[in-house]
């Protein structure tokens, strides 16, 4: 492999493992600030029981996010150097903007949560949860818009051969940003979801504290459901807008390499995995579909690969614009069935919450712990559509993926950060998922209030 | 020679202040990190050294994200340059500073001594990496590396390992050392604040040697390379001056000697700032190859966007960053935390206490009431 694949491979894995923990810290610092507002408003202790157990869970998340998210920051640089040297004036601002705004309030005041129980006002802590939650959040618009300016370059002017910011705003409103976020928002709130719901369910099959762990469900079985149908709708309009600005990831998506009237949309295709195969072995589909989806009428126009491919070459020069299409066609596909299946799975386990025989429907909280497995699949999956998606282009339209890592790097020094960082990260998810079942099979028991005697309380902390 | 631009000058000022920041703070969490396993030996003990950083630390180490992602967004051929050009050493940072970092989280979770021992190494071993390399990486910034006309690193890992280099390095070292030191005589109590003044006394002298002769060499070095920077040499004098003042005043265990070992870092880095500029990085080939600040950076818009930002918001993160050393000001010492094992166990005997002296007359299966405390 060139180093310049290696570089990839590395990007790939340890982006989708940094994303990993995002989406389910951002949910579960959410529902943490939820159950201590609910604790802090009722005195209820047990919502006290639920801050602390899902707060150790957010911390062991949390802690993950942030050690594998300085390796996302430091990797432009290392490998990436060229692309780097591109964007840079644009790319560099709402990273550090990022890190300015929203990073420096999610540590500060994680440090206090942690370990100001017990020392600070029992008002002022609760701020500082919110303060995460809120900042993790923000966190996730600065990168969102970063990486949109990937897909959708906006608000700059070429002088010299590189891009020149020329509007912060257009970068920070970037159409493609505000869709990008909402969907990612929705998703680690379907994430943080689905994992109480799993951790619930499985306690409540065990008749394990029913008090705690029951009021915890009926916070995140509406939560997902709702979630998830807002995700679809933010989903499509994502689509739409892809349509307009990336053809060629939407036709890749939908295996389509003829443009046509009519076309329909597949459901089950196979190909030669290779960037542009030009053509399906196998293809199954239901007639007219895609160009009503795609357009609102059965005899709607959608563009195909082999078109698009033209149009490129003559806009850009000779060479291959499709990406490969079993990855985008079935990362498309597996995104969108494990958040069918999710909103599925969390309706019904609502209603037979209102009909109050959720804890009888033994189906239900034996499906809802494998399914905790869905939100990840549909987070990797997501991310890996979008960016292979894009492919060949690292900046859509702009530059190439082929020209944008680092010319001093050598094959050898990729292979060892590669092997080192995937051995690393091999090793912290066995170390984080014993640590994650440990405490969830400890359930919550009944704890002291945080005695305000101005001594450490180490419930949470380390 | 290209001038530099008063925003150009104003990002450099700004990036010089978050390394300082990143290197005053971190400095001691490194410090303290490395000396677990010297001035803790119980359970509680290591725990009071954990949590003497525990509340500060990952908002300490935001200081270097920043630092980073702003000479990205300041001067992207800098980033672009020094990132690829430091490969493994980065990596090997990157490594520590990961290890480290779960250490806390990872520590106190499971009951098994093997396992304690396992992420007390953790934390010491992903403390002293980043406390040599980044001297190391900050002797070549300044030194020199071989950089060609394309500002592209062209020299090997052993260049970047240079005796000059290796100095730096063994310096931040000792410096980090003694700074941990200090701040956990201040933050702590007992036996463990008694071992860290043991280690700050013994640690002050190294680092005061290896930064006179760090010094001597780097003003040496600035009139090979065609005059000595009359500033940068001040500043250098200062530093070593700084390192004798922590030398005597750790002897006497007050913050004196915490603020001489800050007063130390920050003069050392700032002539190491000004020896560099105007340049971003040295070329150890050919002068004309130097990256030179302005060939760095971004457009004005861009610096003007970033200033702005950096203005609003920088006031706000030394308030509240303050206001966490405020809240979490008090001595911490080892009776605090007894003989609990883990948060768990903690959990499990305060419930002891309470069902042996409580008079709530909860039953097995009873409801708890509502507002119960």
């Amino acid at each position: 492999m060139s180093s310049l694949e290696l570089a990839r491979w590395q990007f790939g894995i340890t982006t989708v493992y940094h994303f990993l923990f995002v989406p389910l810290t951002i949910g579960l610092a959410v529902a943490v600030a939820y159950f201590q507002t609910r604790w802090y408003r009722s005195g209820d202790e047990r919502w006290l029981r639920a801050t602390r157990f899902w707060g150790k869970l957010m911390l062991v998340s949390f802690a993950m996010g942030v050690v594998t998210g300085l390796v996302q920051e430091f990797q432009f640089g290392m490998n990436w150097s060229e692309y780097s040297r591109y964007v840079g004036d644009i790319f560099g601002a709402p990273l550090a903007m990022e890190g300015l705004a929203a990073f420096f309030v999610e540590s500060t005041f994680l440090g206090l949560w942690i370990f100001g129980w017990g020392r600070l006002p029992k008002k002022i802590h609760l701020a500082t949860i919110w303060a995460v939650a809120g900042s993790t959040a923000l966190s996730a618009y600065f990168i969102l818009a970063a990486n949109s300016w990937m897909q959708h370059p906006v608000g700059f002017e070429m002088v010299d051969g590189k891009p020149e910011l020329t509007s912060i705003w257009a970068v920070l409103t970037n159409n493609t940003a505000i869709y990008a976020f909402l969907h990612t928002i929705l998703g680690a709130l379907i994430t943080g979801g689905m994992v109480i719901i799993a951790v619930s369910a499985w306690h409540l099959r065990k008749g394990n504290e029913p008090e705690v762990h029951k009021r915890v469900i009926a916070f995140a079985l509406p939560l997902v459901t709702i979630a998830s149908l807002a995700t679809m709708a933010v989903g499509h309009l994502n689509g739409d807008l892809m349509t307009d600005q990336q053809p060629m990831k939407m036709a890749a998506a939908d295996a389509v390499f003829e443009t046509g009237s009519s076309v329909g949309m597949s459901v089950f295709a196979t190909g030669d995995f290779e960037s542009n195969p030009e053509g399906l072995n196998r293809n199954i589909e239901v007639p007219k579909m895609l160009s009503l989806i795609a357009t609102g009428s059965f005899s709607g126009t959608v563009e195909g690969i082999n078109d698009l491919n033209e149009e490129y070459r003559a806009e850009y020069g000779p060479g291959e614009y499709a990406p490969v299409v079993a990855v985008t066609y079935w990362s498309w596909r597996a995104m969108i069935g494990a958040g069918v299946a999710m909103l599925l799975l969390a309706a019904y386990g609502w209603w037979r919450l209102r009909r109050g025989n959720l804890e009888q429907s033994r189906r239900f909280l034996w499906l809802a712990v494998p399914a905790a497995v869905l939100p990840f699949v549909a987070n990797s999956m997501g991310w890996i559509f979008t960016e292979m998606g894009r492919q060949p282009w690292v900046v859509f339209g702009m530059l190439k993926t082929d020209v944008a890592s680092s010319p001093s790097v050598s094959e050898a020094e990729v292979w060892i950060t590669l092997v080192g960082f995937t051995l690393l990260y091999g090793v912290l998810a066995v170390f984080a998922g014993r640590i994650f079942l440990k405490i969830v099979r400890k359930g919550t028991p009944r704890d002291p209030e945080p005695d305000d005697g101005g001594k450490p309380d180490l419930v949470l902390a380390y | 020679m290209d001038d530099v631009t008063t925003l150009q000058l104003v990002w450099f000022l700004l990036l010089s202040v978050l390394w300082l920041g990143y290197f005053v703070l971190e400095g001691f969490d490194f410090g303290v990190g490395m000396l677990i396993g010297a001035v803790a030996r119980t359970e509680a003990e290591k725990r009071t050294v954990f949590h003497s950083i525990g509340p500060v630390w990952d908002g300490n180490e935001v200081w270097l994200i920043v630092a980073g992602a702003g000479t990205f967004a300041a001067f992207p051929e800098w980033y672009a340059t020094l990132f690829s050009g430091f490969y493994i050493p980065l990596f090997l940072i990157l490594v520590a500073l990961i290890v480290r970092g779960v250490s806390f989280e990872f520590w106190g979770k499971e009951d098994s001594p093997r396992w304690r021992r396992g992420w007390e190494w953790a934390l010491a071993v992903g403390s002293f990496l980043p406390a040599l390399l980044w001297g190391v990486a900050w002797a070549n910034i300044v030194a020199g590396v071989p950089i060609d006309a394309e500002a592209e690193f062209t020299g090997t890992l052993l260049d970047l390992l240079s005796p000059y280099a290796l100095l730096g390095g063994l310096l931040t070292l000792s410096l980090f050392l003694c700074h941990g030191a200090s701040f956990l005589t201040l933050r702590t109590k007992g036996v463990v604040a008694e071992r860290a003044g043991k280690w700050a006394r013994g640690t002050a002298p190294v680092a005061a040697v290896l930064g006179l002769a760090f010094v001597a060499w780097t003003i040496a070095d600035q009139s090979d390379r065609g005059g000595v920077d009359a500033v940068s040499a001040i500043l250098g004098v200062l530093a070593v001056a700084a390192l004798l003042a922590m030398t005597v005043l750790v002897r006497r265990n007050t913050a004196a000697g915490f603020g001489a070992g800050i007063g130390a870092i920050v003069l050392l880095f700032t002539a190491l700032f000004v020896d560099l500029f105007p340049n971003a990085m040295v070329s150890s080939t050919d002068s004309a190859n130097d990256l030179t600040l302005s060939a760095a950076s971004s457009s004005d818009y861009t610096l003007t966007v970033m200033t702005v930002v950096a203005v609003l918001l920088v006031p706000f993160v030394l308030l509240y960053q303050g206001w966490t050393y405020w809240v979490f000001r008090h001595r911490i010492g080892p009776e605090d935390f007894g003989e609990v094992r883990t948060p768990l166990d903690l959990i499990d005997r305060k419930l002891e206490e309470r069902r042996e002296g409580g008079d709530e007359g909860q039953g097995p299966g009873a409801t708890p009431t509502q507002g119960e405390t």
